[in-house]
């Protein structure tokens, strides 16, 4: 049997990068993510698998670090939560910019600015439409458990190198707090200098007489260049579209209404949906795995089953923009939410089914 | 069996260490567990809860509006939670400290006077395991042999010497726990 421990969300993001071979975490501490760095820290991972911890000077620091890492073909990644990805912004676009893999995890807190500590989901815009300059997209994994935690780390380096491009775990205060059971899985060594050298021939790992120079930049000032360069991304960001959406969709076989949730929120229309059948209200849950790629097709395959859709997240409503589109306003779509660290309970988001959608 | 229970009072008593041997007791019997606590500027002193949910199948919700028992170690848990327990629940808790007693009449209540037993016993750390030990016999939903197991997961293996110490402590609150009221 696999060993099982408890553990808080924070803390799997940090054992499943030291057991998914990551090589560097660069990052800065903030509530509520400090756990990450904290068990880092404390583990000294150093001594198991030789992978570097740094606590960096500031989050841009922290994050240009990871932009010189992944340069370099290594594993590497950084998190922190809402203000602190707000600074790390102009260092994401440019590592998408230079189609570089990483990993970024945001622990979401209540903004806008410096906030709250409390959990919030009001970091999607940033995430999936942008956040830093540019046309470029993000890989974006949300995970609903400490499970999902652990196990997106290597999912989301999987993918990352897969297509050279950075991925984000956008997580929330109440995941990375929270403990659950988790099941660890076995270490995976760190790539050798060598395997490194042949499976990225892009990376800056040397020059050597038998290869040109390999330039990492984000920058080209020949407008025709960056034009080319752009299709060439935009064909990258369909292809993913096209092959990595992943969703779970709970009780969806006979709804009549649909509920649309993602990581904590999607946890608490579990529960809700458990108290609206025991009306006999026949409820379901779609829960966008990768919020980029989104669920779009399969959402509007639902719409034509459902008569009307509730959008519960943490925010004023951010999601529900991808979701009515998905839909085509072809059926009502509200949307319900708590702002500024309040978690709404499974309850209220009952009731607002009711005097919504129904 | 689902089992959805808030664990409230100051912090330094050991309500969240309580809920993570809970948690740990439920892993090693094969349950899912969550530990939800509340997190914030929060300090020695000030207060402090965890919501645990044990229970056989997955888990929806860590965070929920009604609770099946409150176990409740201060005034200003009183009076914020014992309106969250379910009509047929369980309130436990320790008069110490209390100024107002439970005035619900539609939930089971009990009491065990913990930190009283803990000066009695000379060990004023194992306050959180008396009231543990209350819990257990008002819902022994995990078996004694898993909850020793349980410490002994969640405290580094320096601090096993101590295990005895918490077992004599939760076996003397099943038997100083009382019931108030039944519904």
């Amino acid at each position: 049997m696999k060993e099982l421990r408890l553990m808080k969300g924070n803390e799997a993001i940090a054992e499943a990068a030291i057991r998914a071979g990551v090589d560097g975490y660069f990052g800065y501490p903030i509530t509520p993510q400090s756990e990450v760095l904290e068990y880092l820290m404390a583990e000294q991972p150093e001594l198991r698998t030789g992978m570097v911890v740094l606590q960096a000077e500031s989050e841009v620091a922290a994050i240009n670090m990871v932009y010189g890492g992944a340069a370099a073909g290594k594993k590497v990644m950084t998190s922190s939560s809402s203000p602190g990805i707000s600074l790390k912004q102009e260092g994401i676009t440019y590592i998408a910019g230079a189609e570089l893999p990483c990993l970024i995890v945001n622990v979401v807190r209540g903004g806008p600015g410096l906030g709250t500590i409390q959990p919030a989901q009001s970091d999607y815009f940033q995430s999936v439409k942008g956040g830093g300059h540019g046309d470029y997209k993000l890989i974006v994994l949300a995970p609903a458990s400490v499970q999902e935690m652990y196990d997106f780390v290597g999912l989301a380096f999987e993918l990352a190198f897969k297509y050279r491009n950075p991925a984000l775990i956008l997580s929330d205060g109440a995941i990375g707090q929270m403990m659950e059971k988790v099941e660890i899985s076995e270490q995976i060594p760190r790539w050798t200098n060598e395997e490194i050298k042949k499976m990225l021939p892009w990376a800056t790992t040397g020059k050597t007489p038998d290869r040109p120079h390999n330039i990492i930049t984000s920058l080209d000032l020949d407008p025709n260049k960056q034009e080319k360069f752009n299709h060439k991304l935009q064909a990258k960001y369909k292809l993913i579209e096209e092959n990595e959406v992943r969703f779970e969709e709970i009780q969806t076989e006979d709804a009549e209404y649909l509920f649309v949730a993602y990581g904590t929120s999607s946890r608490i229309c579990q529960k809700s949906i458990q108290l609206a059948r025991a009306k006999g209200i026949k409820v379901g849950l779609l829960r966008p795995i990768t919020l980029f790629p989104f669920p779009t097709e399969r959402l509007f395959e639902l719409s034509k089953q459902v008569k009307g859709i509730l959008c519960v997240e943490m925010s004023a409503g951010q999601m529900i923009e991808d979701v009515k589109l998905a839909v085509r306003c072809s059926i009502p779509v509200e949307h319900y939410g708590r702002m500024g660290g309040i978690i709404p309970s499974p309850e209220e988001v009952v009731v607002a089914l009711e005097k919504n959608i129904l | 069996m689902t089992e959805e229970l808030i664990i409230a009072g100051f912090g330094g008593q050991g309500v969240l260490s309580m809920g993570k041997i809970l948690c740990y007791s439920g892993i090693v019997q094969g349950q899912e567990v969550t530990w939800m606590p509340s997190y914030g500027p929060e300090m020695r002193g000030g207060t402090a809860n965890v919501t645990v949910i044990l229970s056989d199948e997955r888990i929806s919700s860590p965070i929920v509006g009604v609770f099946d028992t409150a176990i409740i170690l201060n005034q200003q848990s009183m009076d914020k939670f014992e309106k969250m327990v379910k009509k047929g629940g369980t309130l436990l808790y320790d008069s110490n400290g209390i100024t107002r007693h439970p005035e619900r009449k539609d939930i089971n209540i009990y009491r065990v006077e913990a930190a009283e037993e803990a000066a009695k016993m000379d060990s004023t750390k194992t306050f959180n395991m008396i009231v543990l030990g209350g819990y257990l016999k008002i819902k022994p939903i995990v078996k004694m042999e898993n909850v020793v197991a349980g410490i002994k997961k969640s405290l580094p293996e320096r601090y096993h010497h101590l295990v005895p110490m918490n077992e004599k402590a939760i076996l003397r609150g099943i038997e100083i726990v009382k019931q108030i009221q039944k519904v």
